[in-house]
């Protein structure tokens, strides 16, 4: 058999020639025979008692499918971790666009006077709108003390250190509230007959994690709900948990129409009712030796989870994990809570936690340079993990990383030491000022310590009497590249071109649970499970005599044909075993946190216009070590998406709160960037290998989204000398901290209010 | 964001799109954008924020680039509308769907449409545009999935491919 790598090679994206001649399917591009369409009646204040709902007798309701919580079958409930969340609120609301009916009409364009027709009137409860607020405890919304969850991570001795520092350095970081802005908004299509139970068509990441909620919600088995990804628009998190909530509105209405009805969600009603990245607030104290050394330290990473729990427990886990950054600390005590305020629920968006503890440590670190005075260069070198050591969870690194290497070579792809000099030198005049900064981070590969034990991930294969094998896994292509690495590595795990290989649509009647599309888990544990399947179907083969070690496609066809000629199917199924050498508490948060860790330096160039107070970033070099790239392309391009994401995250986009609701909901005001914002974006891997993963990859999605901003603010910090604490940085928070005097010093030439 | 279209009478529209005469009955506010995807079953042309921001709706419109979701049926009347599926013979459809492929240039393919829309636009005013240019041509179309360089990379690719 001549061996042709099709791993590592960027062979043709599976999906890709559907999606370049407008072809490929997405849920809003498919109609159903007598289909009717679905609104939502959300609240309009963050928290209150529902006293009446009137129904303006102007509109002909007797057209409308009608549907309330009283019309749940099953559980009111969003299944997902602590099933506190409704899926419609019956007698009190706890934010704003909380969903508290739904209609369906066959005309779409009816559907809107409608809603605007139905009032309800509350009684108002007094609402929380900020950590602050909800860690204070004046007003509880949730639970006994406003805490969805709360983690204690202990190293050694951390009281011990403060004697001994030269240094105590303290910094308190924030980071604002990012909305995903797939360019797919959310939409389901749901169908029910008595006899098939409820099928759903959905935009969405993790077909199971719909089905367990349909299941509960709908209060039917196992095998009377049908979950059908389409072709997903983008996704980054944001069709992880919330696809349970309009799946659930969908169904519902389909359950009591009798007749297929498509939810399909606007931009405004997108951006103010589903998920975005919790804002966190990070505190550390450092002990720090003369020498710049860390000695230990005090951190807390507090995130704001919004009205209801969903996912804030495993965001909070990720965030808790990453505070420390890819550094040694001989002691250390992490304290980390996710608040409940009455805001929509924050949820999963690339990174997980991870790009919030990681702005602060990095932009920390910088803090810690400037007191020691030595470079944000030199105590990065000082205090890196290196192999041997342990992480703040006690995980010893195993794997040959050289932090220092990746350092050195980000230095020099970026320039960096000339371009210092020549800012320091150029900056002395103008108003554009030019400054260099760096991060050093890393990212855990798969679920958190025992998650991916819990989850239990079951992959398949199936090969047909035409020699071709078909890939059956839940993991859900977003763009990321899903269907084209899982059956790159199922191809040469075959030793099957390519071609030969294809992958079911995730459809929960013909796919296993694999688990959940999300945490940089699929071509690491997924494709790890791909390399098993495939042996069984090899062995299968060979103990039968049908094919001999080596062997062409036109063997191996031969040999389907002839066996399922015998018995009808070749499949083979494999299960996830947990690698005897991870040792997780969940009761004292320690061991071995992920499988792997990948890791990286960034460097950002940026120019400060102190005419119009705007950040741009003119060079960003990306450099990581993420074990084996199994597809170049593919890989590149989940490095600048992120890095795009994260420059947003940086400088352009804030969500806009009052009362609770997210004002800017548009994208003419909630601001990405554009092809003219994005400085060049150069890519560099480095590939140290990774025993857990399917040829030695680690997972890469989430990764970029954690070093650019605060490798950003570091740069801005370089170029005008200001301590920024807090992103996304706006031009109106550079032009606030620089204006020589605060404005009501020049009040006498304005009219001040009508005084 | 379909607007109602209240009590207007729905009247006659006549165009050409992709080449072929098409007469239909519309509000005369509708959407040009629906009036593709739900009349003419033209799916390619997605909706990503209804207010002219993302482009994913892009057409063109007797060859300009123009977001179908902002332009009311009645103002394409008489009008030659090209749209994704309809555009494959066009001499410079085949290099940039095949650049798109080999640079990565789609992932999600959501944007996709519209996004090959705006480079076969701006190759047939500028054939061999300087990476500014290509930035420049773009700007009204949104991505979240790339961060635009495997784009950029595409469009150079596609346009070097036909100067050839």
């Amino acid at each position: 058999m001549t061996v042709h790598h099709i791993v590592g090679e960027s062979v043709p994206r599976k999906e890709g020639w559907d999606k370049v001649t407008g072809a490929a399917r997405y849920v809003d591009d498919m109609i159903l025979p007598g289909m009717l369409y679905g609104a939502t009646v959300r609240s309009s204040v963050a928290r209150g008692k529902i006293r009446k709902i009137t129904f303006d007798p102007s509109i002909a309701w007797g057209e409308f499918v009608l549907v309330t919580a009283k019309d749940i079958p099953g559980k009111n409930c969003i299944s997902l971790i602590l099933d506190d969340q409704p899926c419609l609120a019956s007698d009190s609301v706890n934010h704003a666009e909380e969903p508290i009916l739904l209609l369906a009409h066959a005309e779409r364009h009816k559907l809107r006077r409608a809603v605007d027709a139905i009032s309800i009137e509350y009684e108002p409860l007094p609402s929380v709108h900020s950590m602050e607020e909800s860690e204070r405890r004046f007003t509880i919304i949730w639970g006994a003390d406003n805490t969805f969850k709360s983690y204690l991570v202990e190293k050694g001795d951390a009281d011990a250190v403060w004697k001994d520092a030269a240094h105590i350095v303290e910094g308190e970081y924030f980071t604002g509230a990012q909305e995903q802005l797939y360019i797919e908004n959310n939409g389901v299509i749901a169908a029910f007959d008595p006899e098939n139970g409820v099928t759903v068509w959905g935009s969405l990441q993790c077909p199971y994690y719909v089905h367990k909620a349909l299941m509960a919600l709908c209060g039917l088995p196992e095998d009377k709900i049908r979950v059908v990804q389409m072709e997903t628009g983008g996704a980054f998190g944001g069709k992880e948990e919330y696809p349970s909530m309009i799946a659930g509105h969908a169904a519902l209405l389909a359950i009591k129409s009798g007749r297929p009805v498509k939810i399909i969600y606007d931009r405004m009603e997108d951006m103010a009712a589903t998920t975005k990245r919790h804002p966190s607030r990070t505190r550390h104290r450092t002990a720090v030796s003369k020498d710049g050394k860390i000695l230990g330290g005090e951190i807390e990473f507090t995130i704001d989870g919004g009205a209801y729990a969903t996912l804030s427990p495993v965001v909070l886990s990720r965030g808790t994990i990453h505070a420390g950054g890819p550094y040694s600390w001989p002691s250390v005590r992490i304290r980390t809570k996710a608040l409940a305020t009455n805001t929509p629920p924050h949820g999963a968006f690339r990174g997980f936690g991870a790009p919030q503890s990681l702005f602060a440590i990095e932009r920390h670190m910088d803090r810690i340079a400037k007191v020691v005075g030595i470079s944000p260069v030199e105590i990065r070198r000082r205090n890196f993990l290196k192999p041997g050591q342990t992480t703040t969870t006690q995980q010893v690194i195993r794997e040959e990383i050289d932090l220092n290497h990746l350092l050195d070579r980000a230095l020099k792809l970026s320039d960096y030491a000339a371009k210092k000099t020549r800012f320091a030198e150029e900056n002395k005049d103008g108003m554009r000022k030019k400054g260099i900064g760096i991060a050093a981070f890393l990212h855990g590969a798969g679920f958190t310590g025992s998650g991916e034990r819990y989850l239990n991930s079951v992959v398949g294969m199936e090969a047909g009497a035409d020699g071709n094998v078909r890939v059956l896994v839940s993991s859900a292509e977003f763009g990321q590249g899903t269907n084209t690495v899982l059956c790159q590595i199922a191809a040469e795990a075959l030793g099957l071109p390519y071609e030969n290989v294809a992958i079911a649509q995730p459809d929960t009647t013909v796919v296993p649970n694999s688990g959940p599309t999300v945490a940089s888990r699929t071509a690491m544990i997924v494709g790890k499970l791909l390399q098993s399947a495939a042996k069984g179907i090899k062995e299968t083969l060979t103990k039968t005599g049908l094919l001999g070690n080596d062997y062409t496609p036109e063997q191996f066809r031969a040999a389907c044909r002839e066996y399922i000629a015998a018995h009808e199917t070749l499949k083979s199924y494999a299960r996830y075993e947990a690698p005897g050498d991870v040792y997780w508490d969940d009761e004292k948060y320690r061991g071995e946190a992920y499988a792997a860790f990948a890791w990286a330096v960034y460097v950002a160039e940026v120019t400060v216009d102190l005419t119009t107070y705007a950040v741009t970033v003119d060079d960003f070099v990306a450099l990581q070590e993420v074990g084996k790239v199994l597809h170049p392309v593919l890989a590149e391009g989940q490095i600048t998406g992120g890095v795009a994401q994260a420059i947003g995250f940086a400088l352009y986009e804030k969500v806009v709160w009052q009362d609770g609701h997210m004002i800017n909901n548009q994208m003419a005001n909630y601001i990405m960037p554009t092809s003219v914002d994005v400085p060049p974006i150069r890519v560099f891997f480095e590939e140290l290998g990774n025993v857990h993963g399917a040829h030695g990859a680690k997972g890469i999605g989430e990764l970029p989204m954690d070093g650019p901003a605060p490798a950003i603010v570091n740069a801005v910090e370089d170029a005008i000398g200001v301590r920024f604490h807090s992103i996304p940085l706006l031009p109106e928070d550079l032009f606030e901290a620089l204006r020589p005097e605060p404005l009501e010093q020049d009040a006498p030439f304005l009219t001040r209010g009508t005084a | 964001m379909t607007p109602s279209p209240g009590t207007n009478a729905k009247c006659e529209v006549s165009f050409t799109v992709n080449g072929e005469a098409k007469k239909l009955l519309a509000h005369p506010m509708e959407r040009l954008l629906d009036v593709l995807r739900n009349d003419l079953k033209l799916t390619g042309a997605k909706e990503g924020c209804g207010e002219g921001e993302c482009g994913s709706c892009s057409v063109l419109l007797d060859g300009m680039l123009v977001n179908s979701c902002l332009v009311p049926v009645a103002q394409a009347s008489g009008a030659s509308i090209d749209t994704i599926e309809g555009i494959s013979a066009h001499v410079l459809m085949h290099p940039l769907q095949e650049a798109f492929l080999e640079c990565g240039g789609a992932q999600c393919g959501i944007c996709t449409p519209g996004m090959i829309l705006a480079a076969v636009h701006l190759l047939e005013k500028k054939p061999e545009p300087a990476l500014a240019e290509i930035r420049e041509g773009l700007a009204g179309n949104l991505c979240r999935c790339t961060g635009y360089m495997q784009i950029f990379e595409a469009v150079a690719g596609a346009a070097r491919r036909v100067a050839k």
